[in-house]
């Protein structure tokens, strides 16, 4: 199993001493969160997107990119990427090029966004946010799989004879996620490519993220991807760690009374029971997340927000350095002791897996599945465009 | 001649022990099975005190999902066969709480249920906030409403003629013709049965 930190990369004020970060420390934050992850040994770094304030995760290309450049192990990845805002051509080629330029250190994954104004100031209708998903989507993987496409839609300019550059690293796409946390309609969307679904259950409680899991993987095995243990699965989290538990409620209390989305709501001890968020020992969070498997199956990608409601940066490098060294390797140890055989998949694929499957699936003559890619067996793109 | 039972949810907003919105909405509740019985069908009766959720339903308004008891509740209420909804009226209409319940309800959860719906205050002058406020909010909820809406003043409860018991009759009698009338609801554990092959997704983009 993978284990990671996402960022949604917000600018708020520590409630503890009235200081703000700007825009340009907050960003260089993230560089620096994303740094440490990688030196101290997690697996994936991801970071949202958003397109208004107090967020400064506009542009994940570009902070990713920067990123393959000065990180040697981690895997570099989104949450989300917005497929319903952003022009699917853009993301096929900003995507392919971070592809190729981290070497295939990277992976993705959509998400629609729930900031209505969103939808408006980039010329769309929340209204067609599953509409969006699903077209945008389409269109993208056609791109990365086809050399020459000729494309026309409901919500963007027709394509003629357009083909998006650089072709994908080895000619196989990067591996997508599809993260949503009330849609089934993109569990299905993600069930029927063979690609990976993350339940974002940070703010929600585990029998609903039960749920959405089982119906994705129930899918996933009717669209003859494999078995429905095989699909690829992650979940969200939160933590917040120290040594000792009472010392890590006391320290986060007043972060998490006035936080963005759930603060001034319930109690610390009500929400920590009702959803992921563990505030504690590190003990404690290997005993709760140890068995989120009994909950939803052998899972693939465990994702930690760590970094938000205004903590201060180096309490956030502390809280990775907890996570990397006294939870992920006890708790990696616990959880694949439960994976149920061999042939579910320890951890999402990597690229070079993906490239082995596409040889040997192209060697082997097999045919397609969903619209002309499969993402598991997989074939080379220059063969199915021609 | 098989009878299947029937469930019908009552709501009530009270803030005070005892509550007259409770009095009322307990009259309208046996009004209402009495005459699902004449009609042939038992009826269980399920009373919900927002009273004693107000601080969940406040958590949810705040985080955006139920907990616990909550969820429950609104499980309860939206797998009804009928609703008898009851809100003191403040300041001219019905009160936060009750909007802030009916707020936190899936607003297409409600599409064809039949409610009755009551409301308590102090003067017979506010009597009209039940067709000028509230029914307007179930209606939006697509909900079937009764005609007869109560309301009870607090005259009403030491009145020497019979005329809240009447009112409350024909409303029990309403509610429990729509409740008749109505199949009972098939009940479904799979949450997501209604969602679409992805190739009618793809066809339909």
């Amino acid at each position: 199993m993978q284990f990671g930190i996402f960022s949604v990369s917000d600018v708020t004020t520590d409630p503890t001493t009235g200081r703000t970060p700007d825009d340009t420390e907050r960003v260089r934050s993230m560089m620096t969160i994303a740094q440490h992850a990688d030196a101290a040994g997690l697996d994936v770094f991801a970071t949202g997107e958003h397109h208004n304030p107090p967020f400064v995760a506009s542009s994940p290309t570009t902070l990713l990119g920067y990123l393959a450049g000065v990180t040697r192990n981690i895997t570099l990845s989104t949450a989300t990427t917005l497929i319903t805002t952003n022009d699917p051509v853009r993301l096929a080629e900003e995507y392919a090029m971070l592809q190729v330029v981290s070497g295939g250190r990277m992976d993705l994954m959509m998400g629609r966004g729930n900031t209505g104004p969103v939808y408006p100031w980039f010329g769309q209708d929340i209204r067609n946010g599953i509409p969006l998903a699903v077209e945008n989507y389409a269109l993208l993987r056609r791109l990365w799989t086809e050399d020459v496409v000729d494309w026309e839609g409901r919500f963007r300019t027709p394509l003629q004879g357009f083909t998006s550059t650089p072709r994908p690293l080895d000619g196989v796409p990067p591996f997508v996620w599809h993260g949503s946390i009330r849609s089934p309609e993109i569990a299905e969307q993600a069930a029927y490519y063979g690609d990976g679904f993350l339940h974002n259950n940070i703010f929600w409680p585990m029998h609903h993220t039960k749920q959405m899991v089982r119906f994705y993987r129930q899918r996933y095995e009717h669209h003859g991807h494999g078995r429905a243990d095989q699909a690829i699965v992650g979940l969200g989290g939160q933590v917040f760690v120290r040594k000792n538990s009472q010392d890590a409620v006391r320290e986060f209390r007043p972060y998490f009374d006035v936080a963005p989305v759930y603060g001034h709501g319930p109690s610390l001890e009500d929400f920590s029971a009702q959803t992921p968020l563990t505030v504690g020992s590190p003990q404690q969070v290997i005993d709760r997340y140890g068995a989120f498997v009994d909950d939803v199956g052998y899972y693939q990608r465990q994702m930690f927000l760590i970094d938000h409601a205004g903590l201060p940066l180096k309490t956030v490098l502390e809280q990775i350095d907890l996570l990397a060294e006294e939870i992920v390797p006890e708790l990696r140890r616990i959880v694949e002791a439960k994976r149920p055989a061999d042939d579910v998949p320890l951890n999402p694929p990597t690229h070079a897996e993906r490239v082995a499957a596409a040889r040997a699936a192209s060697a082997a003559g097999a045919t397609h599945v969903g619209d002309g890619f499969d993402d598991v067996t997989g074939t080379r793109a220059e063969e199915v465009a021609r | 001649m098989s009878t299947t039972t029937r469930t019908l949810v009552v709501v009530t907003a009270g803030l005070s022990q005892p509550s007259s919105t409770r009095l009322l909405a307990d009259r309208l509740a046996a009004a209402s099975a009495d005459a699902l019985l004449e009609a042939g069908q038992e009826t269980r009766v399920e009373v919900v005190e927002l009273r004693e959720h107000a601080h969940a339903i406040m958590d949810a308004m705040l985080t955006g999902f139920a907990s616990g008891d909550l969820a429950e509740v609104l499980e309860k209420v939206t797998g009804a066969d009928g609703l008898i909804l009851v809100s003191p009226l403040f300041t001219t209409t019905y009160s936060g709480l009750f909007k802030s319940f009916v707020d936190i309800v899936d607003p297409d959860s409600l599409s064809g249920m039949p409610v009755l719906l009551g409301a308590t205050g102090g003067t017979q002058r506010h009597s009209l906030a039940l067709d000028y406020s509230m029914r307007p909010l179930l209606t939006y909820l697509r909900t079937q409403v009764v005609p007869t809406a109560v309301f009870a003043a607090t005259d009403d409860w030491a009145s020497q003629d019979e005329a809240l018991q009447r009112r409350v009759a024909r409303a029990g009698r309403e509610l429990a013709e729509a409740v008749a009338a109505r199949p009972a609801p098939r009940g479904s554990d799979d949450p997501f049965g209604d969602t679409p092959d992805f190739a009618d997704l793809l066809g339909g983009a």
